[in-house]
């Protein structure tokens, strides 16, 4: 299932957030945004996903999902937003909890996604007991569990320290290696974007409009930390977005 | 380290991060009561508090005891603890649901928060009378009454934890397509848990304060009975007995509130 965003536009009251977005999201492929701080990347993400409603323009879903896809299009947040009340294995339950699936098959798929990012040890164990990254992961196994057409990720690793950023990434580059998914990754780290992109979409400020596409061609596996392409593409990312952030950044906000 | 002059006085960094942390200091509290009780023991013993004042201690206990073995105790106690028990649980899951509906429903919030502000401060006492024409001077009425005022503070802890539940957490349910019914079942219901239950603890004290009222409508046997009765004596001993099991049972509530909170609340942190 490929995703298509045409002429999307929004509004928060009188502030124009987003305009004029043209987009195409291809399947198997990780489309990083990047942008300055309140240019409405993650109000873009929240449109793809329709927990919010454009003010113009319209986002296509072409094709069909696979058969088994519980909930295509399924976000990771970054604040985990995980039940504090519920367990590992219970937070993954809640997902497929609405679904009827038989329960000997809910038990098969808690039990795959929880071996997928890890986890398997700590099945029991509630929010309050793990990290950051421990609790991430079990928010990447929750979507994971529903099997999901495209992944919309809501700077996942941002609230991690970055020896947890490197690890997650490396998980997610092996995750996407041996299954490649489709996924939309917001984000405001460079490293970030040049590491899991394999296209790179720069936002301007606000209102947030494609400012370039860049296309990173080296595959996902080979990206090593410090390779001298990746930081050519991270750099020539920082020059197109200095100036944006640095406007930005003295823009009053009218909340 | 070599950069350091040691030379030149040095004094240990002053330590000024304590405080501000609330820890267990568990039989603190019955010492205060251990202290209390004796100087008024000391003081009505000795003659500086008139036995018109306060009774003495030891006396009090001397009339609980007596109450106990004729067995009057239970005969007050059970319809007492019935009336809380039922008056209570009507209240308290009539305001939980009307709480609920509160907190989830823009219409019925718009309609019933002003009504629930409006019936709230009046004195449930003063409408006594209108109890009784409308529930008639038996039990119904008393279940009445105290269903009647827990019922508002339940309500106003209620949609106010609702209300504070986590919003990205209802985002990421609906993020997952859960079923309406699932995300107040398993998100809303659970995170509001704690204001819900801390409300309780609220709404069961002034339980516990209308039983006294509820009993002033002709009432043969029951602790508020039994405390009004002492009261138009002026009979000091019996009316502090009285007090006092209203007391021991606000503190028993509230252990087992507490209780019912370590065991639902172990995840909070």
């Amino acid at each position: 299932m490929d995703l298509r965003l045409e002429s999307v536009g929004h509004h928060y009251g009188d502030m124009e957030v987003l305009s004029d977005i043209n987009l195409d999201i291809p399947t198997g492929k990780i489309v990083c945004i990047v942008g300055p701080s309140g240019c409405g990347k993650s109000t873009l993400l929240r449109l793809v996903g329709g927990l919010e409603l454009p003010t113009t323009g319209r986002i296509l879903q072409i094709g069909t999902p696979p058969a088994d896809s519980i909930n295509p299009l399924t976000y990771v947040f970054q604040d985990f937003a995980l039940l504090p009340w519920r367990s590992a294995e219970g937070n993954i339950s809640l997902v497929l909890e609405d679904h009827k699936l038989p329960s000997s098959r809910v038990t098969e798929i808690i039990a795959d996604v929880l071996a997928r990012t890890k986890l398997t040890e700590f099945a029991k164990a509630y929010p309050k007991q793990l990290s950051g990254g421990m609790k991430q992961r079990v928010a990447i196994a929750r979507a994971l569990a529903v099997n999901p057409a495209i992944l919309l990720m809501d700077e996942p690793l941002s609230a991690l320290d970055s020896q947890t950023r490197e690890l997650l990434m490396d998980d997610l580059v092996s995750l996407w290696t041996r299954e490649p998914f489709t996924s939309v990754y917001v984000t405001h780290n460079l490293n970030e974007a040049v590491r899991l992109g394999h296209s790179i979409v720069v936002l301007s400020r606000r209102p947030g409009r494609i400012r370039e596409i860049v296309d990173v061609a080296i595959p996902l596996g080979d990206r090593e930390l410090g390779d001298p392409e990746l930081e050519r593409q991270q750099k020539h990312l920082w020059n197109l977005m200095r100036d944006e952030a640095l406007a930005a950044d003295k823009e009053l906000l009218h909340v | 380290m070599s950069e350091i002059d040691t030379t030149s006085a040095s004094k240990t960094v002053e330590f000024r991060g304590g405080g501000f942390a609330p820890q267990s200091r568990k039989w603190v509290g019955v010492a205060v009561f251990i202290v209390l009780i004796g100087f008024v023991e000391l003081g009505t013993r000795v003659g500086f508090i008139t036995n018109l004042t306060l009774p003495i201690p030891s006396d009090v206990f001397a009339t609980f005891v007596d109450l106990w073995q004729s067995g009057l105790l239970w005969k007050h106690l059970v319809p007492s603890i019935m009336r809380l028990i039922v008056g209570a649980t009507i209240g308290v899951s009539l305001g939980i649901g009307v709480g609920i509906l509160i907190g989830l429903f823009s219409l019925i919030r718009a309609g019933l928060i002003p009504l629930v502000a409006a019936i709230f401060p009046i004195p449930k006492i003063a409408l006594l009378p209108l109890f009784v024409i409308w529930f008639g001077i038996d039990e119904t009425s008393k279940y009445a009454l105290i269903a009647f005022g827990t019922f508002t503070p339940t309500v106003v802890a209620t949609y106010g934890a609702v209300d504070n539940v986590d919003r990205s957490l209802i985002r990421m349910g609906q993020s997952f397509s859960l079923s309406w019914l699932s995300i107040v079942r398993k998100i809303v219901l659970p995170g509001a848990m704690p204001g819900i239950l801390s409300g309780l603890r609220i709404s069961l004290a002034i339980a516990i304060i209308l039983l006294v009222a509820a009993e002033m409508l002709g009432a043969e046997y029951g602790i508020g009975a039994y405390i009004l009765e002492a009261g138009s004596l002026y009979d000091l001993e019996r009316l502090f007995v009285g007090v006092a099991i209203l007391s021991i049972l606000g503190v028993l509530v509230s252990l087992v509130i507490g209780m019912i909170e370590k065991q639902l609340l172990s995840w909070r942190v």
